[in-house]
């Protein structure tokens, strides 16, 4: 079987800028809390190296500092990373079947969030030379940001770092408007989602609901929700892409 | 902390990174063919993906203040179809108008 998808290494290695760009001021921001722990430099750029999560590594590195025996570190890690059970579930339907083992297990360690998020927006068969070109720039991006946030730590004035701590859910933002505005079921869910996570972030009995579970409750709710009312057929695609004619045709 | 402690800190911490990542890729190679399933599966980004942006966005900032108006802007942007990056440094410049703005009331 031929796949001749536009989704080529160059492509990912592009739509891997702006994934890139995010992860700068977050890795920066985490390279410049843990230098300020106390971690030597070579420390924060290894994690980098090794884990590539966001959330498992602040929250790894201020269990590091507090002291915390290797269990709670990794009970704790493996709580927060529970969501990428669905993710990767989810991703593994919609690889070309070409992928073989020894590929699936690289595209496994650039399974981010940000990086699953842009990878599931396009259409068709995911190819692995796509997703290579698309972890491989995210992945700089995050490694670099790291270094330069352990090394020069007070570089970045503290204005710019508090605004940039915005860019990564603005994307997330402009990943899900678009389908959410052409798809009634993905904004039902996407409100669904939203309501239950604000409702176990606010509600004390459920505040205590560590972050990790609190995200996979209210997807897999709302997701179900969506699945249950509204079942896709095979054909069915959710991208946000307006239709032919463009804006117009669409309201 | 030792040189030591750290490494095996970090492996532990890049361990249970990675699984979580890699059993579903590793032991999924079929398509799922149960209609729930795959439907509950193609869902689950959208639902994910709100439910980690609120309401964690408006802490995201120095304050919640300049971080709606990120998020007013950024939804504006996302409306019209505007590219990842558009929106993300767009969402960026709002939080630092805003910030700047509030430093002078």
């Amino acid at each position: 079987m031929s796949l001749k998808s536009n989704l080529t290494f160059g492509r990912g290695l592009k739509d891997g800028v702006p994934i890139a760009l995010g992860y700068l001021s977050v890795s920066f921001a985490f390279g410049m809390s843990a230098a300020s722990k106390g971690f030597p430099f070579w420390s924060p750029c290894l994690i980098s190296l090794t884990n590539f999560t966001g959330t498992g590594q602040f929250v790894g590195v201020d269990l590091i500092a507090a002291k915390a025996g290797l269990f709670e570190l990794a009970f704790t890690l493996l709580i927060i990373n529970l969501r990428y059970l669905l993710m990767s579930l989810s991703l593994s339907q919609r690889l070309a079947p070409n992928v073989g083992l020894g590929k699936r297990l690289l595209i496994a360690f650039g399974n981010t969030d940000e990086i699953f998020a842009v990878a599931m927006q396009q259409e068709g068969l995911l190819p692995f030379r796509y997703m290579g070109g698309l972890i491989i720039s995210s992945f700089s991006g995050w490694v670099f940001g790291t270094a330069i946030g352990a090394g020069a730590s007070n570089l970045m004035p503290a204005a710019i770092c508090s605004a940039l701590g915005i860019a990564v859910y603005a994307m997330f933002i402009a990943i899900i408007v678009p389908p959410a505005r052409k798809h009634q079921p993905v904004l039902r869910i996407v409100l669904i989602a939203i309501t239950l996570s604000s409702v176990f972030f606010f509600v004390p009995p459920f505040h205590s609901l560590s972050s990790g579970w609190s995200i996979i409750i209210c997807g897999a709710i709302a997701s179900a929700y969506g699945a249950y009312f509204y079942p896709l057929r095979d054909d069915d695609n959710l991208s946000g892409e307006s239709e032919e004619g463009g804006e117009q045709n669409d309201n | 902390m030792t040189t030591e402690a750290l490494l095996v800190a970090t492996a532990v911490m890049a361990l249970v990174t990675y699984l979580p990542r890699v059993l579903p890729l590793a032991i999924f190679r079929r398509k799922i063919q149960n209609p729930f399933l795959r439907s509950f599966l193609l869902y689950m980004p959208y639902g994910i993906l709100a439910a980690m942006i609120f309401p964690a966005v408006f802490f995201s900032t120095n304050s919640w203040i300049s971080a709606s108006f990120g998020v007013l802007i950024s939804l504006v942007l996302a409306w019209f179809r505007r590219g990842l990056l558009t929106v993300a440094i767009g969402g960026t410049f709002a939080v630092l108008i805003a910030e700047w703005i509030l430093t002078l009331i």
